[in-house]
């Protein structure tokens, strides 16, 4: 297993493509690789996380001390609610659907992902929602009602100019795109995995993204709808949430925590389902208890439904109500706590290595239980009052994101990213930035706590000196300046093993799922041979790779579809090839969402180009439909 | 199950894909799904955008607030046509399955016929309506949901001309019959989904 022993070719981090700059340039912006869509998806998310971060030091920097003057109400509404909105839409979300579009074809052994047109769709119109609203920004159009734009601050009376417009057009942008990967993944989940590799024997990473991507089909509508109907009483005066009219505000509040609170867990659940192969990894055995696991992870999808209200204990909602989505909220710690527990035994009885990836594993142990602690207290309806709006909320909820979902992401970050570089990163800037990540979190978050007791409001731009909140802020930002020194030290160690890092070969770690079966970082298509799996653990299983898939065509790539339960061999599926029109179609689609934030018409005459984009889309090439004819068989 | 791919002595085993066919109809193809997928997403719009109609009503005493439900001829016209348009879709869809490209040719223009009718007369419902969407939330939730319904009409309508467009011109493969075949599945979901909304656009204000 070790690294320096395993031969390999010198990796480079992309495919070395032909042909002159032009045809790169195209052939890049009309890929279908899954990998490829993954790797933007999940650098982009980076990207733009960067972005948050820049504005949540502002914040802190405005916060240090009392009475500072370095931004103005307005500027620091605009900033703090599009640090939220970056972070929720931009980044969590998105870079765990890249991540599941890099790893799950690999770990289910296919050649992509199901509809990887629609994949390369989707990653345009989230980078263009990305633009669009950071273009608002820097054009002071920056949404400036938090991340949740809660009515009527939002609506048509409070909201001034086109700010919650666009915040509301960002999250059709990202929402379509989120759910189309959601659709992929499903779909490939389902339908693509290798002969032999039946439901018992789908990897948790790939079962934690299936559960997910089933949420986000019955959560993101909730949100879709909420702001298009935020959209239409803005814009062409329906009157929703105007109680003047018969409409409510509280309508919106339903509606967004309905899409919000699964939200929390379709970000929480990837992480969940990378910290399993991590500590297997590590721990040099099997998670224990495959079937509790899998279950957890489903219990947990459904729970997360009925916990909204909890959201929404200051609000005039009936007693009985509250008293539901308390024990609702107390209950979905249950799933939780098993599937902590299946990996405190899989550590235990295992051989551990203490790697950087386990190490931030270990992190979310310590950092998710805090802001779990919190929950159960938040989760209750007489101290939620008490501390509703300040900032023990803000500690909570940071606590419960960083730590169950980007220390996680970052473990996974260290053990992934040998297969998608071919290159392993440091270990020692590693344990650097661990440890000053670990401690910059809790230096600048575990004082909000004290803050929130102490009566400190959320979302408010300064305060006085006589409150006596000056000195845990200014410990607060110094802890978020640590936190900004453990992020350098990553991105030194990102760009620094791209070129200088040791060559990994196809199993640096020794690991147990398919992706490790492939060169680092894997060919296009992931398999020319698809291979046969006869356990769970296809490399540590004896006969865990059964035996080889052959005869699929390479022009087209096919794959092979399989049953849905016990994943046996149905027919061949030729895969949709390279072409610009995703790219165009996403492009006309964003001129309909942007047009659409000023004038209605814009959805009618915005859905011509569309229409014939998406149309053009689909008409089969005269090449690709020869290609696919001399191999046809009809069932 | 899965013993059927490993050889019993464990030797590693080839399995020749060659001999499988290149496409499938119904939940054997990953159109089926991702069709699925798409049409899991719209029933939930549909039904959050239903919830939203009876908490808007739960918010006041009279509903529809001072104006009259809307009339009922052109609505259930409509529904009717709906119905009926379920008839060629099948025979599509059956065609289809049969790979007989003179059936799906029939079907699809009739149903393409049917499309022009029911979308004509949901103009008519939209005037029939008694309301504008900015009358009051009453008016604005009526609007939405038809609003909603007429663009999954809109767009299968547009599909389907798409479809019989390449079903005349080519080129035709076995996919494109799953394709059509995937298409009449939807246009189903488009015809079951309308009932509900019917049911509350027009009978709820009158029964409940």
């Amino acid at each position: 297993m070790s690294v320096a022993t395993t031969a390999v070719t010198p990796p480079s981090a992309h495919e070395p493509e032909r042909g002159h700059a032009g045809a790169r340039i195209v052939n890049a912006l009309a890929t279908v690789d899954h990998k490829r869509i993954g790797l933007r998806f999940i650098v982009t998310a980076f990207a733009f996380a960067l972005a948050g971060g820049v504005l949540s030091g502002l914040v802190r920097h405005q916060l240090a001390a009392p009475q500072s003057t370095f931004l103005g109400p307005d500027a620091y509404d605009q900033i703090f609610s599009m640090h939220g909105t970056t972070m929720m839409f931009l980044f969590a979300v998105p870079v765990m659907q890249g991540m599941a579009l890099y790893l799950v074809p690999l770990m289910v052994g296919t050649r992509n992902i199901a509809f990887p047109r629609m994949a390369a769709y989707a990653y345009w119109m989230y980078l263009a929602g990305g633009i669009f609203v950071y273009a608002g920004l820097l054009l002071n159009i920056g949404p400036d009602v938090g991340w949740f734009s809660y009515v009527p601050l939002a609506g048509p009376q409070y909201g001034v100019g086109k700010r919650s417009d666009f915040w509301a057009q960002l999250i059709t942008f990202t929402e379509v795109s989120s759910l189309l990967i959601a659709i992929s993944v499903i779909t490939t989940a389902f339908k693509l995995r290798a002969p032999g590799m039946s439901l018992d024997r789908i990897p948790l990473f790939v079962w934690a993204m299936l559960v997910t991507s089933f949420m986000i089909v019955f959560a993101m509508p909730a949100v879709m709808l909420a702001s298009t109907e935020l959209l239409l009483d803005r814009l062409v005066g329906t009157h929703f949430f105007n109680p003047s009219e018969g409409g409510d505000p509280l309508l919106w509040q339903h509606l967004f925590w309905f899409f919000g609170h699964p939200e929390v867990y379709l970000i929480f659940m990837p992480a969940l389902g990378m910290m399993s192969p991590i500590i297997a990894t590590f721990s040099r055995r099997p998670v224990v208890g495959y079937p509790a696991m899998v279950l957890s992870l489903i219990a947990t999808a459904f729970l997360s439904f009925a916990l909204w209200v909890h959201h929404m204990f200051a609000t005039a909602i009936p007693e009985l109500g509250k008293t539901f989505f308390t024990a609702a909220s107390m209950m979905i710690a249950i799933p939780s706590a098993v599937q902590i527990f299946c990996w405190i035994a899989t550590l235990w009885t295992g051989r551990v290595r203490l790697t950087t990836p386990l190490l931030f594993v270990l992190g979310f142990f310590v950092i998710l239980t805090l802001g779990g602690m919190t929950g159960i207290m938040v989760a209750s309806v007489p101290l939620d009052l008490q501390v509703h709006d300040t900032y023990f909320v803000v500690a909570h909820l940071h606590y419960v994101l960083i730590g169950g979902a980007v220390f996680p992401l970052l473990g996974a970050v260290y053990f992934w990213f040998p297969k998608i570089t071919g290159r392993l990163l440091s270990e020692r800037l590693g344990r650097w930035h661990f440890a000053l990540l670990f401690v910059g979190i809790n230096v600048t978050f575990f004082p909000m706590h004290q803050l929130g007791l102490d009566g400190m409001p959320r979302r408010i731009y300064t305060y006085a000196a006589e409150t006596g909140w000056g000195p845990l802020n200014f410990v607060a930002s110094v802890g978020d300046m640590i936190t900004d020194v453990a992020m350098l030290l990553f991105a030194v160690n990102v760009v620094r093993s791209l070129w200088r890092g040791a060559v990994a070969g196809p199993n640096p770690w020794d690991a147990a799922t398919l992706e490790w079966a492939v060169a680092s970082p894997p060919p296009s298509p992931n398999f020319d041979e698809p291979p046969i799996v006869g356990g769970r653990e296809p490399l540590w299983d004896a006969g865990g790779i059964a035996g080889r898939v052959r005869g699929l065509a390479h022009e087209p790539p096919e794959a092979l579809v399989t049953t849905v339960v016990d994943a046996l061999p149905d027919h061949r599926y030729a895969l949709p090839q390279p072409t610009l029109w995703p790219l165009v179609s996403a492009l006309a689609t964003t001129a309909l969402f942007v047009g659409s934030v000023f004038t209605p018409w814009a959805v009618v005459w915005g859905a011509v180009p569309v229409g014939a984009a998406m149309t053009r889309w689909f008409w089969p090439r005269r090449w690709e439909y020869r290609q696919r004819i001399a191999v046809e068989r009809s069932p | 199950m899965n013993d059927a791919l490993t050889r019993p002595d464990g030797a590693a085993r080839v399995l020749d894909a060659k001999g499988l066919p290149t496409y499938a109809f119904g939940n054997r193809s990953v159109m089926w799904w991702g069709t699925m997928g798409l049409m899991a997403i719209e029933s939930t719009v549909f039904a959050l955008a239903i919830v939203c109609y009876f908490y808007l009503w739960t918010r006041i005493d009279r509903w529809p607030p001072g104006v009259p439900p809307p009339a009922l001829l052109w609505g259930t016209l409509n529904t009717l046509i709906l119905l009926v348009s379920v008839w060629p879709n099948q025979f599509t869809k059956h065609a289809a399955e049969r790979r007989d490209l003179r059936g799906v040719r029939i079907g699809i223009v009739v149903s393409l016929a049917f499309a022009a009718a029911f979308l004509g007369v949901r103009v008519l419902e939209f005037s029939a309506l008694g309301c504008r969407w900015d009358t009051n939330a009453y008016g604005s939730i009526v609007w939405l949901l038809l609003g909603l319904h007429t663009t999954h009409l809109v767009t299968d309508a547009y599909d389907t001309g798409v479809l019989a467009v390449l079903m005349f011109t080519g080129p035709l493969e076995g996919r494109r019959f799953v394709d059509v075949s995937e298409n009449a599945f939807y246009w189903n979901f488009v015809v079951a989904s309308w009932l509900p909304i019917y049911a509350v656009l027009y009978l709820a204000p009158r029964v409940l």
